[in-house]
């Protein structure tokens, strides 16, 4: 019971973490249509905040491991 | 050409004998129970592919085990130095030990050691080994059983630093052993050494003379990182933490891309909780032994902030310390393991659609879809090894960085 409980906590962490890694693809790619030549700047910082948001869907996975 | 033919052919030997073996070991978990024990010869691809990414006291190089050193200790029966052939597992196999040797198994490529004060030392032949879940205070629970003269012999857990005491099961040894990941690891040791001094000794000789053959290829990702990396976030003292970004990225990036070679080991260092802690730790030690006065009054004093958020924040401030450094070494584990999980899976999925060699139709149509699958992921692994290491460095810089910055207000 726990553990299809937490499947699907787990479940709503991945899509929250998807829409928000979604949302820095886009608006990374709208500024690299705008700015062409900003884009390693760009990029670099996409990276650092995909990173950041994986590390909270990374928090959800941990804690479920600790429950199930 | 010819030579590109004779490379295929050899993978795809090997890939043939490795899948054999697979399905071999299949069948031997089904053979493995003791005339008492109900048999389960259900394909678990979880079982399966949880054990390929854990360590192991064998290097196997495709289906072939190559025996790696055992240091083990038992308090009260003191150190046992052997090599894991010792155990007399098969060349061709999984791992399997046929010989207890000092109360101490080889199940799954792995040691393990028996339970309980009464059973002799020396060698002692097994038959195999059991593996089922039982039910201990209404919790699910692995256990370990050695066959040996048709009586079921219980198995401690896996030896763990902390002797079994946060979680794993309490363990009467620890494992001190030259496992595949420690090998592994001073494999890319002695290859990344050898590779950068050669480098630098061409810079020496060819000063002043465009980069050359080995050079060419790491001076452009140098100063990428020193660019991209070291000097944005740490500014004016970047080449004081420069030697410990470079270090990482390579270190992380070698193993990345050794765990990816196919039949060579797979070993899941980068994987493995515990070298990422410790590369973490690494990352939270040089962050806070070099923060300044005006980090640490930001933690703990929280300058600026009206008095009633303070209570929150600082608390809040104080976990983001540790959960830094907890992020960092979860993400690395968690990619780069799910990318060998995955592997594992799809390959397994032949033996499930083929219903473990009975239907060939099943075997073949899933072999095909298994390939492209498997494929286009280790396209995707790849740039994962690339992007973890690269990852890993930035953030590390950044957290350094954030804590030697100076007070700007």
């Amino acid at each position: 019971m726990t553990g299809s409980v937490v499947a699907i906590g787990m479940g709503l962490a991945v899509i929250g973490a998807g829409l928000g890694i979604g949302w820095i693809g886009a608006k990374a790619m709208e500024s690299i249509a705008r700015q062409p030549e900003a884009v390693g700047d760009i990029r670099a910082n996409m990276i650092l905040m995909a990173a950041f948001i994986e590390g909270a869907a990374l928090i959800a996975l941990l804690l479920s491991f600790l429950v199930a | 050409m010819r030579y590109n033919m004779n490379i295929k052919a050899i993978f795809l030997f090997i890939f043939s004998v490795s899948a054999m073996s697979l399905l071999q070991a299949n069948n031997q978990y089904e053979e493995s129970g003791c005339s008492s024990q109900e048999h389960h010869g259900e394909f678990n691809v979880g079982e399966i592919a949880l054990h390929h990414i854990a360590d192991a006291n064998v290097f196997s190089i495709g289906p072939f085990q190559i025996p790696l050193p055992c240091i083990l200790y038992a308090p009260g029966y003191g150190w046992d130095v052997f090599m894991s052939s010792k155990f007399k597992p098969d060349f061709v196999g999984h791992g399997d030990g046929h010989v207890v040797y000092n109360r101490y198994v080889l199940h799954g490529g792995m040691v393990r050691r028996i339970a309980g004060d009464d059973f002799p030392m020396g060698e002692v032949n097994v038959s195999g080994f059991v593996h089922r879940e039982e039910l201990v205070e209404g919790k699910k629970k692995d256990a370990y059983y050695a066959c040996i003269e048709d009586e079921l012999i219980p198995l401690d857990s896996k030896s763990t630093a902390d002797g079994g005491l946060f979680g794993g099961g309490i363990t009467s040894y620890y494992d001190f052993s030259l496992t595949k990941n420690v090998v592994s690891m001073m494999l890319m040791f002695i290859f990344l050494s050898w590779l950068f001094l050669s480098i630098s000794r061409s810079y020496t000789a060819r000063e002043g003379k465009s980069p050359k053959g080995a050079q060419s290829l790491f001076e452009p990702i140098i100063v990428f990182l020193r660019d991209e990396v070291a000097i944005p976030f740490l500014g004016h003292h970047w080449e004081r933490y420069f030697p410990l970004l470079l270090s990482l990225f390579f270190f992380i990036l070698s193993l990345n891309l050794f765990g990816q070679i196919p039949f060579l080991g797979n070993a899941n260092v980068t994987g493995n909780l515990a070298v990422t802690m410790a590369l973490a730790l690494i990352a939270f030690l040089v962050t806070n032994l070099n923060g300044n006065k005006h980090y640490w009054s930001h933690l703990f004093l929280a300058p600026g902030v009206p008095a009633f958020v303070k209570p929150i924040l600082i608390p809040v401030e104080v976990l983001g310390m540790f959960i830094k450094p907890m992020t960092l070494m979860l993400r690395l584990f968690a990619n780069i393991t799910a990318g060998h999980i995955v592997m594992v899976v799809f390959v397994g999925l032949i033996f499930i659609f083929g219903k473990s060699g009975e239907s060939l139709g099943g075997t073949a149509g899933a072999a095909v879809g298994s390939t492209i699958l498997t494929m286009f992921m280790m396209a995707i692994e790849l740039i994962v090894a690339f992007v973890q290491a690269f990852v890993f460095t930035i953030l590390t810089a950044s957290y350094i960085g954030a804590a030697t910055e100076e007070a700007h207000h």
